[in-house]
């Protein structure tokens, strides 16, 4: 039985569950108003222990279903067929991948069941068989290969047989129990509404599951990572040279100069958005009138809005020409400091667009909260309005503004669609901002999507990539954090 | 204005500035000076950006085709004479290709136009390598055809399409293979006779991505498509668990490690950057739970966990705004916490989390690095999917994915085709913000 028909099964007691709960406790007391609850809660009862425990066994038994099937199948694979875990892992997806092709010929009616439990490499071409149904297979199919498949064709069968069983059984259970509970005493709207609670939990729990998964998803796979390459090279190493073919060792993985380009890029990028977006901030919160603030705020909030790649986009066609003819070999000025349009300049300068309504509307409020006594306090004694902001409000939401600065510093460290589209693709540690460079998360792009082989170091670095990116900006989000938290503590 | 040394007494008026306060009023302007200049350049920025955009973007609604007049032979198409289609079948597209080159050489002949090249075959730099296939197909639809003389409404070149949009210039095609400064005579000519037409692109909107030889054929309706698939993903799971959990948090939770807890990790999760968020898509739900690659289910569920934490944040803001007097009137007469959540708090906040989420939607939607990472780009986005559990399971592309798709590609009619589909783009999230701002402007309470 398919999963999918389980939970229809399921949810068909479930609602059966509900009218018959309701029905009996209603048939259970003389008139409706002597019922403990409203007779609703004694439907949603009975439904919800016919239906949660199954599903969760459900959900459970299906995430550990193939670990287990995993593990008992990979002992059939002769240890001498391969030299690591990465090549069993290979091994164990084509036999995934072969059990998957010989359920399609067995459903296309291709191939009978017993056929398919039965034949072996010697008798049959196995890869055209399964060819003419439409599975591709990379190569010709091991006999080991063939076994194990058939092997996980049948345990996952036993499998699957067991779970039908067992979930129809604890679906029934539930259901018989609350059902026989049910009388006008019960206290119906209690355990349902304790029910509800443990979902709004649940969901709660989302959050804190999702950084657990990010941080387990990218530790694992970064010690994988140094298992094949030192981690003193990959920290201390001035040369990002990964090589295509695959093999692991010729590749120098130093991520100096791919730190450095985000470096020089955000710096750049912050150069532009901190001025201006201070200076808008200033201006909006302390000069400008109510009609100036009500049109001109939106519409540099329209600038957080558009998408990073239309800003990538915009880098790398419109703003690098543009530099190009300006600074480029016979450009406007004559200098030919730049070679292409892809440069740090490009993408630290676009970037710092996108920064701009980021630290504005982060200053606007923090200028904000900085109390009216402290202006009027400075009027009085005579102070322009210009002085009351630079030796006042400054001083006083300066805890705030470098709080809003670093993150964006953390926001602009993370951009990649900028970078992929507008900086290069070239790793070098030079002073030239005109000079093409790449950063962390244009290389965790570009490793990720190559060809590279999942388990050699040329693909695991960029997960390695993505911890350095993961600590350095949750590192400045939680600084951030800190500072803006003791500088409220002060006024409110 | 006298100056302060003019007064013989040594006393001045009150009305009269002196150097140093002239020069803290000249601060002042300079001050307030610097503030118009950072909001105009700004505001410049954004113009600049918008008029780049829509400057760009906007030939790619129009697309060049050729109307000519092909001739159907049957002793090309049809030996047999039969008109079974599994016999037509066995001419492919290489046979109906001269029937193209025939007809471009009739209307040159038709009207006036000198041919200058030798060979037929070089007039077929013209219309796109897509006409045979388009001839062929209506031929096997309808073998009925075969015999007569059709009118086609062919796809031109790129090369040409560009030519007539200003883009591909006589000195730009000087060292390109594809076309030669006659074909572009000869276009002129046929302009002028009514042959070449620039006309609005339907299938730019809702076509599917073409191979990269073929910009002209591109259209980025089948990308649309998955994103809108991944959007329900995102709507169907982040909506409930995001409500559930404010809910939680911000009615029924106590002060205790475990809320602390989630309180630092939704602040973190806002700030993670997204190419992360791929990062954990690809690792778990490719690698470990074996889903497939590129399929909009798994887009869906990397941008529903990126979409979360807005989401948690606005619908907290929104249920903190209903006032405590709601929640006591309710209390008061008998509901219990629960049905005063449900029944009153949560009702009352709907505009709001709905706001909220439409926001959030709005940001996944234009959302592209994590997608990158799990495969929604590098191959083409041929085929609409064929069943609604096709639109979630099958390899598929996104708005985004396929613009950056056709950035990467070296030819310059790709660039056009990804300006227009940031227009596109842009057009999706600018009526999804009005949405959400007309909603609030009509349903937010003020307590």
């Amino acid at each position: 039985m398919s999963p999918l028909w389980l939970l229809i099964i399921i949810l068909v007691l479930a609602i059966a569950g509900f009218v018959l709960g309701r029905a009996r406790a209603l048939a259970s007391v003389d008139d409706h108003r002597e019922l403990h609850s409203r007779p609703t809660y004694y439907g949603i009862n009975v439904a919800m222990l016919a239906f949660v425990p199954a599903a969760l066994v459900l959900g459970a038994w299906m995430l550990v279903q193939p670990l287990v099937i995993n593990v008992m199948v990979s002992g059939m694979i002769p240890e001498d067929s391969y030299a690591d875990a990465g090549a069993l892992s290979l091994i164990m997806s084509d036999v995934r991948r072969v059990a998957d092709g010989l359920d399609l010929a067995v459903s296309a009616g291709a191939m009978t069941e017993a056929e398919a439990g039965s034949i072996s490499t010697e008798e049959t071409d196995i890869r055209a068989r399964l060819g003419e149904v439409g599975v591709a297979l990379g190569s010709n199919v091991e006999p080991a290969v063939l076994a194990a498949a058939q092997r996980y064709r049948h345990l996952a069968k036993t499998g699957r047989a067991i779970m039908s069983g067992v979930v129809v059984l604890i679906a029934g259970a539930g259901f018989f129990i609350a059902y026989r509970q049910t009388n006008g005493q019960f206290r119906a709207r209690n355990r349902v509404e304790a029910g509800i609670l443990w979902l709004l939990i649940a969901a709660a729990t989302v959050a804190v599951l999702t950084t657990l998964g990010i941080f387990l998803s990218l530790l694992f796979n970064t010690i994988e990572f140094f298992r094949l390459y030192p981690a003193l090279d990959f920290f201390t190493r001035l040369e990002w040279a990964p090589s295509f073919s695959g093999r692991g060792g010729a590749s120098a993985l130093g991520i100096l100069p791919l730190l450095w380009g985000t470096f020089y890029i955000s710096l750049i990028a912050l150069l532009v958005a901190v001025p201006i977006g201070l200076f808008s901030a200033v201006y909006l919160s302390e000069y400008a009138s109510a009609t100036v603030r009500a049109v001109a705020k939106p519409l540099l909030e329209v600038l957080a809005g558009i998408p990073t790649i239309v800003y990538g986009l915009f880098a790398l066609l419109t703003v690098g020409p543009l530099l190009v003819s300006v600074f480029g070999e016979g450009g406007l000025l004559g200098v030919g400091w730049m070679q292409g349009g892809t440069a740090v300049m490009t993408a630290g300068l676009v970037m710092g667009i996108m920064l701009i309504p980021f630290v504005s509307s982060l200053s606007d409020d923090i200028i904000n909260a900085v109390p009216q006594a402290m202006r009027d306090g400075s009027y009085g004694l005579g102070a322009t309005q210009s002085e009351t902001v630079r030796k006042v409000i400054l001083p006083a939401a300066l805890p705030g503004i470098v709080g809003a600065i670093l993150l964006a510093a953390s926001r602009a460290i993370g951009e990649t669609m900028i970078v992929v589209l507008g900086a290069g693709a070239a790793a070098r540690m030079s002073l030239n901002p005109f000079e093409a460079m790449t950063t962390v998360t244009a290389k965790i792009v570009s490793q990720l999507t190559g060809d590279a082989d999942f388990a050699s170091p040329e693909a695991l670095v960029a997960f390695a990539l993505g911890m350095t990116l993961f600590v350095i900006t949750l590192g400045l989000n939680i600084l951030a954090l800190y500072i803006v938290r003791k500088y409220r503590e002060q006024y409110e | 204005m006298t100056d302060v040394a003019d007064r013989p007494n040594g006393r001045r008026s009150l009305h009269d500035t002196d150097r140093h306060t002239r020069r803290r009023n000249a601060a002042e302007r300079r001050f307030r000076l610097y503030g118009i200049a950072a909001i105009a350049t700004g505001l410049i920025f954004l113009v600049v950006l918008l008029v780049s955009i829509v400057w760009n973007g906007i030939p790619a609604f129009t697309q060049t085709f050729v109307t000519l007049q092909v001739e159907l032979p049957e002793e090309k198409l049809d030996k047999s004479g039969t008109r079974d289609i599994a016999v037509m079948k066995k001419v492919s597209t290489f046979g109906y290709a001269p029937l193209v080159d025939a007809a471009i050489a009739a209307a040159l002949a038709e009207h006036g136009i000198d041919n200058p090249f030798d060979k037929a075959k070089k007039l077929r730099a013209i219309v796109s390598a897509s006409a045979p296939a388009q001839i062929r197909n209506a031929v096997l639809a309808n073998p009925e055809l075969v015999g007569t003389t059709q009118e086609f409404r062919l796809l031109a070149t790129s090369r040409v399409d560009g030519y007539l949009k200003g883009r591909v210039t006589r000195e730009s095609i000087a060292r390109d293979k594809n076309i030669d400064a006659e074909h572009l005579d000869i276009v002129d000519a046929l302009r002028d006779a009514g042959v070449v037409q620039k006309t609005f692109n339907w299938s730019f909107i809702f076509g599917s991505d073409a191979s990269e030889s073929r910009p002209e054929s591109a259209g980025i309706g089948v990308s649309m498509v998955g994103s809108f698939f991944m959007m329900l993903v995102v709507l169907a799971l982040a909506l409930p668990v995001g409500v559930a959990a404010s809910i939680y948090l911000e009615e029924f939770s106590t002060q205790n490690r475990f809320t602390d807890l989630v309180e630092v990790n939704i602040s973190n999760l806002a700030a993670v950057p997204s190419i992360v968020f791929g990062i954990l898509g690809l690792a778990v739900f490719i690698q470990f739970a074996h889903l497939p690659q590129s399929a909009p289910i798994v887009g869906g569920l990397v941008l529903t966990l990126m979409t979360l934490p807005t989401i948690i944040i606005s619908t907290r803001a929104s249920l903190k705004s209903v006032p405590p007097s709601i929640r006591e009137a309710a209390l008061g007469i008998g509901a219990s916490k629960m049905q005063t959540v449900m029944h009153h708090v949560l009702p009352l906040a709907m505009p709001g989390i709905l706001t909220g989420t439409i926001i959030g939607l709005a940001q996944a939607l234009g959302e592209t690095a994590p997608l990158l990472l799990i495969g929604m780009v590098g191959f083409i986005a041929s085929n609409p999917p064929e069943t609604f559990v096709d639109g979630f399971m099958a390899p598929n592309s996104a708005m985004p994915a396929q613009i950056y798709e056709w950035a990467k590609r070296a030819d310059p009619a790709y660039y056009e085709r990804a300006w227009g589909g940031i227009i596109i783009l842009l057009l999706f999230l600018l009526v999804m913000n009005i949405v959400a701002i007309v909603l609030r402007r009509r349903f937010e309470r003020r307590w």
